[in-house]
């Protein structure tokens, strides 16, 4: 497969590019103190030269010694906000003039999102599974996902919090993009980039490129190994739904149960995490109602009421519900694991709880 | 239809929350069209005699005289429910509990013999039997209008038991306590006000009170962690909300 260059100077074009063909940017840009995927109006929005340092229960913006686009880990933030909103209106019912159903069309614009990281691309596809398998597709995913282009980032530094190599979804991009690029800063500041799809060869084509020597993509394959090198944090997936499953009873999970805030940070900043919640809102007539769908939280107590009762009320149990399924029954039911290992839920979870943290005192409680 | 008679009562308050019930402004008025206002004062002097279909209660019960109006209000009450701190959790007024009230009295008054009072400020819940709660302080008037047209419309209202968090990071918000250690109540607070402090990167004071299983023990360990002392920890919990189940405890709560 051939790899190109594109030149700093030339890479800003990509944002004509893709405006051209009717695409709304999103990428990384800094607000309120962090990196956050947002509609981007130019290339000088990107963080130039800032990176993030993150650990259990901490954020920190830091300025690079260079000029690098992408040289931070991972936005608080998943692109799950795009493709499966916070809130969204999903219809609205009048009976004003005889009872009328006003559908909403889900809002699929074009995007383009711009810096999608290894284990980013695992965790759509994991919510693929969810949302357009099997018989019950889901119309606002779907309407979303059909209209964006994918360009990649091959991460050139992680955080303390990332643990993509254990779970086997990163640092490098290996499926489910358009365009992949792995920036190369030092002696010189070009971008390394794979094509991925047609639409990829496409925009690509639009913009000055050259192939890559072997010197080259020699230089881009070590930036991406050394990230891979430098990762602090790892689990032992090794008999996990095993490790999981015998451990139901474990006085354990009141340990954590001490710590946890039952907050719900954790599920909200995870990539795969996709429950929700529809409600109803009428007006004061009862003339017209609206339903919306809502992001919810294993971590609610109204989360599992069913005909009366809160079947999951205690926070170890709701703790021991996430765990377990991020890591062992998502298994079973989708076929893959539920956690990337992209490390939000270590570093936006207000305590600390980490992840892999309790999944090694598990284990040695064995 | 029998229009239902809608009454707003008030004890121990600062009328903040019946203020919210008139900052509904358009949807007032058309609260106005499906019920019947019949007891209001804070809107109106006239007063429609009981029973009523609803009635709102702001405030905490702090005199003996109180004790008797709120018993009568529940038995021309089809349905009562507490509105607001006070209402729900004796309100800021409840600082008193952790004190000597004598002392106070005697400090603030002219002449203190003038003054009866019970020694504690207690949520309308201790005293008897409520529909709902709606925390706040004050209460969210979008709250009450889903409250009010919930109980019109014979559905159940969506009012949640879960945290702050929850609304703060649907909202897209960066969580200012872990990117910048700003102490935020959020983790223990009860949603409601859609996060509206730390999505101006102030710290959640809790004006909603305990959600439906705080951790305040946790919490405090965090604050401590990030620089804060025994007594501002303390102080932070001692707000509107301070004699809550949950945060009445916090001093027992120190490690
Ligand atoms: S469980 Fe945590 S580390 Fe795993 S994908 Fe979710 S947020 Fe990332
Ligand atoms: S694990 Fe952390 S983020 Fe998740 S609910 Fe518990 S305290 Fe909140
Ligand atoms: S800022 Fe406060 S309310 Fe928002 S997520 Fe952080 S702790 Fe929770």
């Amino acid at each position: 497969m051939f790899r190109y260059v594109v030149e700093l100077d030339d890479f800003k074009s990509f944002f004509d590019v893709l405006k051209e063909k009717g695409y709304e940017v999103i990428g990384p840009t800094v607000r309120d103190n962090a990196i956050i995927y947002e509609r981007l109006g130019s290339f000088n929005e990107l963080p130039i030269g800032i990176t993030d340092e993150q650990e259990r229960s901490a954020y920190r913006l830091k300025k690079r010694n260079d000029k690098a686009l992408f040289g931070y880990a991972l936005s608080p933030y998943s692109w799950k906000r795009y493709l499966f909103p916070p809130s969204i209106k999903l219809f609205e019912i009048t009976k004003k003039d005889g009872i009328k159903i006003i559908e909403n069309d889900y809002d699929g614009k074009k995007l383009a999102f711009i810096g999608v990281r290894a284990c980013e691309i695992h965790a759509i596809y994991i919510q693929d599974k969810v949302f357009l398998d099997g018989k019950f597709i889901d119309p606002v995913y779907k309407k979303r996902r059909d209209n964006i282009f994918i360009f990649a980032v091959n991460c050139i530094t992680a955080s303390n919090t990332c643990f993509c190599v254990s779970m086997n979804t990163g640092p490098k991009v290996t499926f489910g993009y358009d365009l992949a690029l792995t920036e190369v800063i030092e002696p010189n500041h070009y971008f390394i980039i794979d094509v991925g799809s047609k639409l990829g060869e496409e925009i690509l084509k639009n913009v000055r490129h050259r192939e890559a020597n072997n010197d080259e993509i020699k230089k881009a394959e070590e930036v991406v190994n050394n990230t891979a090198k430098s990762m602090k944090r790892s689990i032992d997936t090794s008999d996990i739904k095993e490790l999981l499953y015998s451990n139901y009873e474990s006085e354990y999970w009141n340990d954590v149960a001490k710590r946890c805030l039952s907050c719900t940070n954790c599920t909200m900043v995870c990539p795969t995490c996709f429950c929700n919640n529809v409600e109803d809102v009428t007006d004061l007539k009862g003339e017209s109602s609206e339903r919306w769908r809502v992001w919810d939280s294993c971590f609610t107590n109204e989360f599992t009421y069913i005909h009366g009762n809160t079947i999951r009320s205690s926070t170890a149990a709701k703790y021991r519900h996430w765990i377990t399924h991020k890591l062992a029954t998502w298994i079973d039911q989708f076929g893959s694991s539920g956690c990337v290992g992209c490390g939000r839920c270590i570093t936006w979870c207000p305590v600390g709880i980490d992840i892999t943290e309790e999944i090694r005192a598990l284990r040695s409680k064995r | 239809m029998r229009v239902p008679k809608l009454a707003v009562w008030k004890f121990a308050s600062c009328d903040g929350c019946q203020l919210s019930l008139l900052d509904l402004e358009d949807e007032f008025l058309s609260l106005a069209d499906r019920v019947n206002i019949a007891y209001f004062l804070e809107a109106s002097k006239a007063v429609i005699k009981g029973p009523y279909h609803i009635s709102l209660v702001e405030g905490s019960i702090t005199t003996e005289d109180d004790i008797k109006r709120i018993k009568a209000i529940r038995k021309a009450s089809k349905y009562l429910v507490a509105i607001g701190a006070c209402a729900t959790s004796g309100g800021i007024q409840a600082l008193r509990n952790f004190s000597n009230i004598k002392e106070f009295i005697s400090i603030v008054y002219a002449r203190p013999e003038y003054i009866k009072t019970l020694d504690h400020s207690t949520p309308i819940s201790d005293h008897v039997n409520v529909d709902l709660e709606l925390q706040g302080c004050p209460v969210s008037k979008y709250q009450l209008l889903e409250v009010i047209s919930s109980f019109l419309n014979n559905k159940k209202p969506n009012i949640h038991s879960y945290s702050v968090c929850m609304e703060c990071k649907r909202k897209g918000n960066v969580c200012i306590l872990v990117s910048n250690n700003i102490p935020c109540l959020g983790p223990v607070t009860n949603a409601g006000c859609n996060a509206i402090c730390p999505s101006y990167n102030r710290g959640c004071y809790s004006c909603f009170g305990p959600h439906e299983s705080p951790n305040i023990k946790s919490l405090s360990n965090k604050f401590r962690d990030i620089g804060m002392d025994d007594s501002s920890i303390i102080r932070s919990f001692r707000m509107f909300n301070s004699y809550s189940k949950s945060f009445r405890v916090i001093d027992n709560e120190r490690a």
